[in-house]
């Protein structure tokens, strides 16, 4: 599937945090430096695909044409892509596409955003009572964390995890965010640190639960052969899936009140979940044992587990054994988000399905200083969003 | 002056004191069932009916996982009583329907209480108040005689 690859020749990143500026600097920071990275001058990009944010009025809905403004109008085709947390995957596989289609030999995929403090609410103002993101606020009180929770209580029920388990994702993740300068979270934790700090949606705790961030990521991607008249050796982009649920869909997901009922068809046969990574493996021609290092969407601690299964790196139900065993640790055979993860992060979200990939890239080109995955040369990320959205990208070193 | 007792939300539960219901549809061609109703487009991808008629879910059902709001959500939501205290959510799958549904736990009921599996009915109570109204909404609570 060689045919169907494109270069990922320059990735970069403005650090996490809550700074309080507009989104648009983040993302020219993220752009700038990915360029710079990419040897790539702006005024030689075709094509540029922003990740949407819906928090900060019309620039952020026309984010691709905010960024591209501030960088200075240079003519090239523009789009911007809305999927919730798998928005920057959209982007990315919008420009992926024009490139693969020969429409295109550059283009630069931003994401950036500025995040009010504290829960996520619904966008906008006014009573919506055909919205189910404002319903489930207003009937339910089902916060983020609530499905989370819900997520979490059931593997614990399932599969008898415990809360300690779940802590020590957060430590495993606070170890390797310790060394990634562009964490908002750098301080390390233990499993005590973390079973003391408060409850938010039982069993997960502030510490478990990923916070709301101000960042931006970027990447250049190319076409293979533009790539190699500028590096010996870039990292590859082998997949990018973005695929929706099947009808009927039984476990319940962000913002929905009920599952869709399976009592009169056939539930499929791979979750949605597991499908997201399905797809890209089979667009890739690799599988779960071809990984090396992955980036997973811990918006919980606990989803962080269930990650572990839907990319396939053990079946349901094992994910704590490979934690316990280390397995998924700094050294183990298969590390799970060296770069901290949304745990060290928290969620910036038109620029995390993108971040992801900078650090897969870092890892793959032996540059993750303080935190790498030793002899890596497969990748794969792995988030969802609400309303049905999800990504999986696989990255390949060459 | 006794408040009004008002649905938060219109056709989506009854209001019987003994046995409330919630309100979904049913597709006429394909008999998927949704809830909340469907009434537009059958979301069978195999299905391009726009007839449905109302059904009646089952009241109870068990618990397949919860959880709580340890702090108060943000708004929309209103928060019944000031201070605000911690309530429990309960996602509770219907075997006949095959469908699990969201819904808060009633008052006096926490963590403590719960265990997945249990069964659990269905109850309409209070979700906030104002000058005139007492809105409520259907929550889950731990069936009686279970």
């Amino acid at each position: 599937m060689s045919a169907k690859e494109v270069a990922v020749l320059g990735v970069g990143m403005h650090p996490w945090g809550k700074w309080g500026r507009n989104f648009v600097e983040y993302g020219v920071a993220a752009a700038q430096a990915a360029l710079a990275d990419a040897g790539v001058a702006w005024t030689d990009v075709q094509f540029i695909a922003g990740g949407e944010t819906i928090r900060n009025g019309y620039p952020g809905y026309v984010a691709g044409a905010s960024i591209a403004q501030a960088l200075g109008w240079n003519g090239a085709q523009v789009t911007s892509s809305y999927g919730a947390c798998a928005s920057g995957s959209q982007a990315i596989a919008m420009a992926r596409a024009q490139i693969l289609a020969g429409l295109c030999d550059v283009a630069l995929v931003v994401g950036a955003d500025t995040t009010p403090k504290g829960f996520f609410a619904p966008a906008g103002s006014g009573d919506r009572t055909k919205d189910p993101d404002w319903l489930r606020f207003r009937l339910l009180g089902a916060t983020n964390p609530v499905y989370f929770g819900l997520y979490a209580r059931r593997r614990m029920d399932l599969y008898g995890d415990t809360e300690r388990d779940f802590a020590q994702v957060k430590v495993k993740n606070s170890r390797s965010g310790a060394a990634n300068p562009n964490a908002r979270y750098r301080q390390t934790y233990t499993v005590e640190d973390v079973l003391a700090s408060p409850m938010v949606s039982d069993p997960l705790r502030l510490l478990q639960i990923c916070a709301t961030s101000d960042g931006g990521a970027a990447l250049v991607l190319t076409s293979l052969e533009y790539a190699r008249k500028r590096a010996a050796k870039p990292v590859t982009l082998a997949a990018v899936s973005t695929v929706t649920p099947r009808f009927p869909q039984t476990i319940i997901e962000m913002p929905n009140f009920a599952t869709d009922s399976a009592a009169t068809l056939a539930v499929p046969d791979v979750s949605f979940k597991d499908s997201i990574a399905r797809v890209a493996y089979e667009q890739a021609g690799l599988g779960p044992e071809d990984v090396d290092v992955a980036e997973v969407y811990d918006l919980s601690s606990a989803l962080e587990l269930d990650w572990y299964e839907n990319v396939g790196l053990c079946k349901p139900g094992e994910a704590v054994k490979l934690l316990r065993d280390g397995v998924t640790s700094l050294g183990g055979k298969q590390p799970v988000n060296p770069s901290g993860g949304l745990g060290a992060f928290g969620e910036a979200i038109p620029a995390q399905a993108i971040a992801q990939v900078c650090e897969l890239v870092w890892q793959l080109r032996g540059q993750a200083a303080g935190r790498q995955v030793e002899g890596a040369r497969v990748g794969v990320t792995a988030n969802q969003g609400l309303f049905g959205h999800g990504s999986s990208v696989i990255v390949k070193a060459s | 002056m006794a408040k009004k007792r008002t649905p938060a939300v219109a056709g989506w539960f009854t209001l019987d004191a003994e046995r409330p219901v919630l309100l979904g549809t049913r597709c006429r061609a394909c008999g998927t069932v949704f809830f909340p109703r469907e009434e537009t487009f059958c979301r069978n991808p195999a299905c391009v009916s726009t007839a449905f008629e109302e059904v009646e879910l089952s009241r109870r059902g068990r618990l397949w996982s919860y959880t709580n709001n340890a702090y108060q959500p943000p708004a929309p939501y209103v928060s019944p009583r000031d201070p605000y205290e911690p309530f429990a959510v309960a996602a509770v799958e219907l075997e006949r329907e095959r469908m699990v549904v969201l819904g808060q736990v009633v008052d006096g009921v926490g963590i403590a209480d719960l265990e997945v599996g249990m069964e659990m009915e269905l109850v309409i109570d209070t979700l906030s108040v104002d000058a005139e109204n007492e809105y409520v909404v259907w929550k889950w609570k731990p069936a009686e005689g279970a």
